[in-house]
């Protein structure tokens, strides 16, 4: 069915009771054109965009869990493409052009909001680096405006932009069409679009192995039994390196915690995106209310979806040293997320030694933003065999020739990045 | 979590900062080593969700680095040694 006004009058008029299932819950098939690995939020985008932009609809996606319940359900929900390398620029870009029509391509509303994306500078070092950045993304296309410690206070008045501050602001680059997204709807709408092009979306279905006969992909093993399949395409977050693994993949990939916060809810304080330029610590209000907000990662190896205290302080600190009116909030709840981290800091969109088997991951941090234009350019890698324009520069093979893409500039230390 | 260190006992996370995975072993210079040897050296990781052998040190203590064998998926840690040289001379 297709979302209206008269479909939400007509259902509030009778309770709301008659709502259609979303999607499909069928049974797999014995055999597939593709099977995608990974029911998250790029997996379901590729989905759509192979049926969408391919016409591609023989396909299922198996998730081991149910929809929702991986990183795109455990993120802070902001969305930018202020990014510095031209590969990113342009990647993240496309994504965020591609947010910018989502709700209306899906018809199902994902609640963008573009309430601008502020990074806060603190000394004139960073200042530089700031103007750089927002002359890069100038140079891409994307919107930057650089502010003064005026504009950043008028902006976002519940940030401490007085001299006494521990570090005290002295600007900031700010994207004004960066925001936040409503991350579930994210997740539902890309499966109800999906599903309604015909994909069969297979949930508490574990891969456990893949069929590899004479260099090429034959199928997968699964908890619910053997899949056959022409093309295999691997998307999912945390897990990269133990389902690479079945395929003889090493990658290089470290799994790192990620932790998110939720204070109680508030009236609003905060209407754009900030984050925090002297350490790690970003925050967003949500529309019930709660500040949403992150810092770094744990800073190890971690396959445990939940995080340390020490990390807890130390974004608690940087809360209450930038925004002091945070100080006295309670935390409502907090989570971990399996971040795959690369070497370099940026993802991997690739085909691999194996005939038929495609790779997507390495997301680190930045995988919500990417959602669309992930499934977008891995769509096209599957259908085409051939890396899409925007997404040319994220193969396996940039660690060995050298060309690798290093935002941060932080060497090949994935707790870093 | 904390880390029993072989000086110090039982610390706190918060007294130790991560190394890394410690299964890797540098190729030798100058030897034979060609690039692909540097490659897996520098960028690939085993990444295990299990037994993890990995350097902590101890920056915030006595300053020893350790191998630790911890479960990534649970931080249950089963060894604690030093490592380097001076793991002889402590005898682990």
């Amino acid at each position: 069915m297709r979302y209206s006004l008269s479909s939400i009058l007509r259902n509030a008029a009778t309770g709301h009771k008659h709502w259609p299932k979303q999607w499909r819950q069928p049974e797999p098939k014995k055999a597939y054109d593709i099977v995608i690995v990974g029911g998250g939020g790029h997996g379901l985008a590729t989905a759509y965009y192979l049926a969408r932009n391919h016409g591609l609809t023989n396909i299922a996606v198996l998730e081991k869990g149910y929809l929702g319940n991986g990183n795109i359900g455990r993120n802070t929900t902001i969305v930018r493409s202020n990014y510095l390398c031209p590969e990113n620029g342009q990647f993240y870009e496309h994504s965020l052009k591609l947010w910018e029509g989502l709700s209306q391509d899906l018809n199902y509303n994902v609640m963008l909001s573009q309430r601008g994306v502020l990074n806060t500078f603190h000394t004139p070092a960073q200042r530089d680096a700031a103007i750089r950045r927002g002359n890069a993304m100038r140079l891409h296309g994307v919107d930057a405006v650089l502010l003064n410690r005026e504009e950043v206070k008028k902006l976002a008045p519940a940030i401490d932009c007085s001299p006494g501050a521990r570090f005290p602001v002295r600007g900031g680059l700010l994207q004004p069409r960066g925001g936040s997204v409503r991350h579930d709807a994210v997740a539902w709408g890309f499966a109800r679009g999906a599903d309604a092009r015909g994909v069969d979306i297979i949930q508490n279905c574990e891969v456990t192995g893949i069929r590899i006969e004479s260099g090429r992909v034959r199928g997968v093993e699964t908890t619910r039994g053997s899949i056959a399949a022409k093309k295999i395409a691997i998307v999912v977050a945390g897990r990269s390196t133990l389902v690479g693994n079945m395929a003889g993949l090493r990658l290089p990939i470290e799994s790192h915690v990620l932790q998110c916060f939720v204070t109680e809810p508030v009236k609003p304080i905060l209407d754009t995106v900030v984050s925090f330029g002297a350490d790690h610590f970003a925050v967003v209000q949500s529309d019930k209310g709660g500040l949403v907000f992150n810092g770094s990662l744990d800073g190890y190896n971690s396959y445990a979806q939940r995080g340390n205290m020490e990390t807890l302080e130390s974004v608690a600190a940087c809360a209450s040293s930038f925004m002091p009116c945070m100080s006295r909030l309670r935390l409502l709840r907090h989570w971990g997320g399996i971040n795959d981290m690369t070497m370099d800091g940026s993802p991997i969109i690739t085909r691999t030694p194996v005939k038929g088997l495609y790779f997507n991951g390495g997301w680190c941090y930045g995988g919500f933003k990417a959602t669309p234009a992930s499934g977008w350019t891995y769509a096209h890698l599957i259908a085409n065999d051939e890396p899409h324009e925007f997404a040319s520069g994220f193969t396996l093979s940039r660690f060995e020739t050298g060309l690798v893409i290093n935002e941060n500039g932080a060497g090949p230390q994935p707790g870093l990045h | 979590m904390r880390i029993t260190c072989p000086w110090c006992g039982p610390r706190p996370l918060s007294e130790f900062a991560y190394g890394g995975d410690a299964g890797k072993t540098r190729p030798g210079y100058p030897g034979k080593a060609g690039p692909d040897a540097w490659m897996d050296y520098v960028y690939l990781r085993e990444n295990p969700a299990g037994r993890h052998k990995e350097y902590w040190h101890h920056s915030g203590g006595c300053r020893s680095w350790l191998v630790v064998t911890r479960d990534t998926t649970n931080h249950e840690i089963a060894k604690v040694a030093l490592a380097g040289p001076q793991a002889k001379d402590a005898g682990s």
